[in-house]
């Protein structure tokens, strides 16, 4: 979508316009890298002066981000920033603004305030930087962390069973749901203009490498030479193939998904079709499901469905209000129920 | 209940028509008794009358406590007058109790001769096992000789009354309130139209309750005029309060009105987050209702999220506010410091009630001013303001919006469960005499590519050309740093918890630029002492002693002080609302005075801050009751200081 055609008067802008002056000092080689160059790249194309964009985060690696983009920022505390970004939107639903967070920042301090700004629908934008660790910390285990990981919380192996950010999501009726990884350029610009678009709340896990406390930890779904046997992408109306010959699929067996080899009688009309706009998220969700290594991991938009946004609701409740009371008028107010004059 | 002795005959009745310059009386019953509506109702009705009025609602923390018993009584005190009065008053003249639970709690505070109105029919065996009596304490030599007691079958009585309406006993008997409401308002005289109006309007849509409703309050106004046992009534005339229009305001009520004053004064929108909690959420229900003023409300999903909300809608250019109370404030403490830290301006409202932790749910107390005071991490003073009543609440809570905004900081706005559920007359203000609200946000771009000369916060390359910088921490004459909102082009910049360097607003952990903010954040707010009112004396302006309060406790330690003043004792009081920084003059007053006295319903929290700070040896009167003072525990530690010395 080009700029001058939305509003032949805006600046047409460009990724170098979304840059700060400040020096970034994530590690060198950290995925949060592409996911910064990636957003810049998106930003441009959505056809928005550059002072309507806000960045709130969080605490951790990820959360330092708004530092680094040229455009209104809140680096907040630790897990607030669904909040701080609530009263942000209400505030102001003119303005696009983003939450930038980490699998600590979202699902541990600040896991009651995700599913809560999922379940309200507001029209925020979400990156969830999963890197499975927490970095900024020095290397804890986190709610991704799978069992039996070393840490130096964990030096035995973590005992703790791990969190899926998508199940969370869907769980929380999140209207958009996707996830992509930190290397596949391409894809992640994909799902973040796709997530821009979104009128509600859009939740993008993003597949991170932290190369300092859990270097590779998706090798499986990054490395060229396996994952395309290990991840799947998905397309709305489309079957789900993936492998190396594109000879795979996934197959509804009953309620539960099954590997298959097209072809000797399975042939791509037997497998399991996405359709992201299902009003019902049971799909959504038992793709959120299917891990790695028992199945490959679906990578694109699991759900995309529309539904009453919070901030244009609060608006049109204030209008409805004014429309049937007339603008409060406080001399009214102050004179309303039972009065009485002292000369 | 102080006689006038002026008794006038109706031509109407054969009884006594008495005028008595105030009284007070409670209500009390079961919780289910509708108790608070009664209490209500004879308020509004005496405050239209032209009576002074303050009440004290006292109602149990569990919604419905097993019927009968002494934990689910629930009270509601009033007190009106024919002059000024500041207190519900200190010992009870009438007492009407339900049952025998509401005898057994309340009659403590029932005065010498006081006159006792009981529910008869609830004295059965049953109840009076459920209030721990093992005989009628009805029968009792110790009620019979202190009282003036009516006996009075309000049961029977109403269901009587209400008979043949095709209502279920327990529907007759919904309405026994209101018999009882009728007979002390035929007792004292009062109109009871408003009343019948009202009911009109909350059983407009079940009119066989409607007519159950109005028939109880005439049996029960009936049942006074008729029967011998009442020999005389009583009439208080209007006070004479400062001509004017009034109303009856509650203190919740009077901070949400003056909320949404205040942003409109500002000219913004008001953004109200918060999570349910007592004795606060009667601020949100308010400012819900309040749709058509613009008033944007969010009940968040926790206490740290409604004050996460209130940063972001500060950031986003709102009159942003919370409210809670103590265990709330608690849970809000680090975004509160994120507040400071980022100098957004925003309101936080605690409506005290006893602590610690749960504590008293419904019971008033002081013990958050140390809190407030000190209940983040890091040097990280906020500037705090304690209304004194129900009525200040509205003037002051705006006084709170103004420094919030011209000083850029957060600011703990306190009241207390006594004067938020209590209620008195409020003179009526006109909107356009009240004071405006200056904000000044940067304004970014011009149509030119060049940036207004004159707005604060903005850099200049020298040349007036090339990439301007917006310095989000160039502080102005105030040491207030400019609010640039969202959506201003040209103005972006990033704000945060983290340390940020003078003037630019980068993140900046240097020892030397870490020392200086610290330093300029904290005179910043100790900084408003020089534009804030000083403080004020009743009484003398040197003499033996000082009574220095704050919050809730006005009215009684302020009617303790004049009652000593007018036997000619040498004190004076001095009433804090600027909690910090204090008045400027405060440490001069204090040496002015002989002795100190700080009554607090708390261990002595403005004590310890008034000692450190001014080496003051001040004495506290310490009650932790959870409720208010009496006038009378005051003035006893008053004579008691004067003459020790």
């Amino acid at each position: 979508m080009s700029t001058e055609a939305l509003n032949p008067t805006l600046p047409i802008l460009t990724a170098k316009d979304f840059a700060s002056d400040q020096e970034i000092r994530w590690c060198p080689r950290c995925g949060d890298y592409s996911i910064l160059a990636q957003v810049k790249k998106v930003l441009p194309t959505l056809g928005i002066p550059r002072e309507k964009f806000v960045f709130v985060s969080g605490i951790g690696c990820s959360s330092r981000f708004p530092y680094y983009m040229n455009t209104y920022g809140f680096h907040s505390i630790h897990g607030r920033a669904p909040a701080i970004a609530s009263g942000v939107k209400i505030s102001r639903p003119d303005l696009q603004v983003w939450v930038i967070t980490g699998d600590g920042d979202a699902l541990s301090i600040g896991g009651n305030h995700l599913m809560h700004m999922l379940r309200r629908n507001m029209g925020l934008k979400v990156i969830l930087f999963n890197n499975r660790i927490y970095g900024l910390t020095k290397g804890q285990y986190s709610p991704t962390s799978p069992v039996g990981q070393v840490t130096y919380s964990t030096p035995v192996g973590s005992i703790d069973n791990p969190l899926s950010p998508l199940c969370y999501a869907i769980g929380s009726e999140a209207t958009f749901v996707a996830r992509s990884v930190d290397v596949d350029i391409k894809h992640l610009t994909f799902v973040l203009e796709r997530a821009a678009h979104h009128e509600g709340t859009a939740f993008v896990e993003v597949y991170q490498d932290c190369n300092i406390f859990n270097h590779d930890a998706f090798l499986y779904a990054t490395d060229k030479t396996v994952k395309a046997d290990n991840i799947v992408y998905l397309e709305h109306g489309k079957p789900l193939v993936f492998g190396k010959d594109v000879k795979k699929g996934i197959r509804l067996n009953g309620m539960h998904p099954e590997i298959v080899e097209l072809g000797k009688g399975v042939n791509e009309d037997d497998l399991l079709f996405h359709d992201e706009k299902a009003a019902e998220p049971s799909l959504a969700f038992l793709l959120s499901r299917m891990r790695y290594p028992e199945f490959p991991e679906p990578m694109g938009i699991f759900r995309e469905v529309s539904a009453p946004i919070y901030d244009q609701c609060v608006t049109e409740q204030i209008d409805a209000e004014i429309k049937k009371k007339g603008v409060g008028d406080f001399d009214n107010l102050f004179n309303s129920g039972d009065t009485w004059t002292v000369e | 209940m102080s006689s006038t002795a002026e008794s006038a005959a109706r031509p109407q009745s054969e009884k006594k028509l008495e005028q008595v310059e105030s009284v007070v009386i409670r209500f009390c019953g079961d919780s289910g008794d509708g108790m608070q509506l009664v209490g209500t109702q004879f308020t509004n009705v005496s405050a239209a009358f032209g009576n002074d009025v303050s009440t004290l609602p006292d109602f149990p923390a569990e919604i419905r406590a097993p019927v009968g018993t002494p934990a689910g009584v629930s009270g509601f005190q009033l007190h009106f007058s024919s002059h000024d009065i500041f207190t519900p008053g200190d010992e009870v003249d009438t007492l009407v109790a339900m049952n025998p639970a509401a005898l057994k709690t309340n009659i403590g505070d029932l005065r010498r001769g006081g006159t006792l109105i009981v529910n008869e029919d609830e004295f059965d065996k049953s109840n009076l096992q459920k209030a721990g009596y093992t005989t009628n304490p009805l029968d009792s030599e110790d009620i019979i000789s202190k009282y003036t007691v009516h006996r009075v079958p309000m049961t029977r009585l109403n269901r009587d009354a209400v008979a043949g309406l095709g209502l279920s006993q327990k529907e007759v008997d919904r309405s026994r309130n209101i018999f009882a409401l009728g007979l002390v308002y035929w007792l004292y005289d009062r109109d009871p139209k408003p009343t019948q109006q009202f009911l009109n309007d909350k059983f407009k849509k079940k009119p066989e309750v409607l007519e159950a409703n109005i028939r109880a309050l005439q049996a029960g106004t009936n049942y006074g005029f008729s029967t011998e046992a009442f020999t005389t009534h009583y009439q208080v005339p209007r006070a004479r309060l400062a001509p004017g229009k009034y109303r009856k305001i509650a203190g919740n009520e009077a901070t949400a009105w003056g909320l949404a004053t205040a942003a409109h004064l500002a000219g913004k929108t008001l953004f109200f987050a918060g999570y349910p909690i007592t004795p606060a959420s009667d601020i949100l229900h308010q400012l819900s209702n309040m749709k058509n003023f613009g008033v944007k409300t969010f009940q968040a999903e926790d206490e740290i999220a409604a004050m996460a909300a209130v940063c972001g809608a500060a950031f986003a250019g709102q009159i942003a506010v919370t409210a809670s109370s103590g265990p709330g404030i608690c849970l809000k403490g680090e975004a509160m410091g994120l507040g400071f830290m980022t100098e957004l301006p925003m309101i936080i409202i605690d409506v005290q009630r006893g602590g610690p932790s749960t504590g008293l749910p419904t019971k008033t107390e002081q013990s958050d001013l140390l809190l407030a005071m000190f209940g983040r991490n890091g040097d990280s003073p906020l500037p705090i303001l304690a209304a004194c009543s129900p009525g200040d609440c509205f003037t002051l809570v705006q006084e709170a919006v103004r420094i919030a905004v011209e000083f850029m900081t957060p600011v703990i706005f306190l009241t207390d469960g006594y004067i938020a559920n209590g209620a008195e007359p409020w003179r009526i203000p006109k909107f356009a005499d009240l004071q405006p609200i200056q904000v000044t946000h940067p304004q970014g771009k011009l149509s030119s590519g060049q940036f207004e000369p004159e707005t604060n916060g903005q850099a200049t390359n020298g040349n007036g050309e090339g990439e301007h910088k917006f310095l989000a921490y160039q502080r102005n004459d105030k040491m207030a740093r400019p609010w640039a909102i969202p959506g201003t082009p040209g103005l972006e910049h990033r704000i945060g918890g983290l340390e940020k360097a003078d003037i630019t607003g980068n993140v900046d952990y240097s020892p030397l630029n870490h020392h200086k903010m610290v330093n300029n954040r904290v005179n910043k707010v100790a900084g408003i002492a020089n534009h804030i009112p000083l403080q004020e004396v009743v009484g003398p302006a040197t003499g033996k002693l000082l009574v220095l309060s704050w919050g809730g406790t006005f009215g009684a330690v302020r009617t303790a002080v004049e009652n000593c003043l007018a036997q000619g004792k040498s004190v004076a009081h001095a009433h804090l609302r600027y909690m910090n920084p204090f008045p400027r003059n405060l440490g001069e007053i204090l040496k002015n005075y002989e002795q100190v006295l700080i009554p607090e319903l708390n261990t002595g929290q403005l004590r310890l801050l008034v000692r450190a700070k001014y080496l003051v040896d001040a004495q506290g009167l310490n009650k932790i009751y959870g409720k208010p003072f009496l006038v009378h525990e005051l003035v006893r530690k008053i004579d008691e200081m004067l003459e020790s010395k």
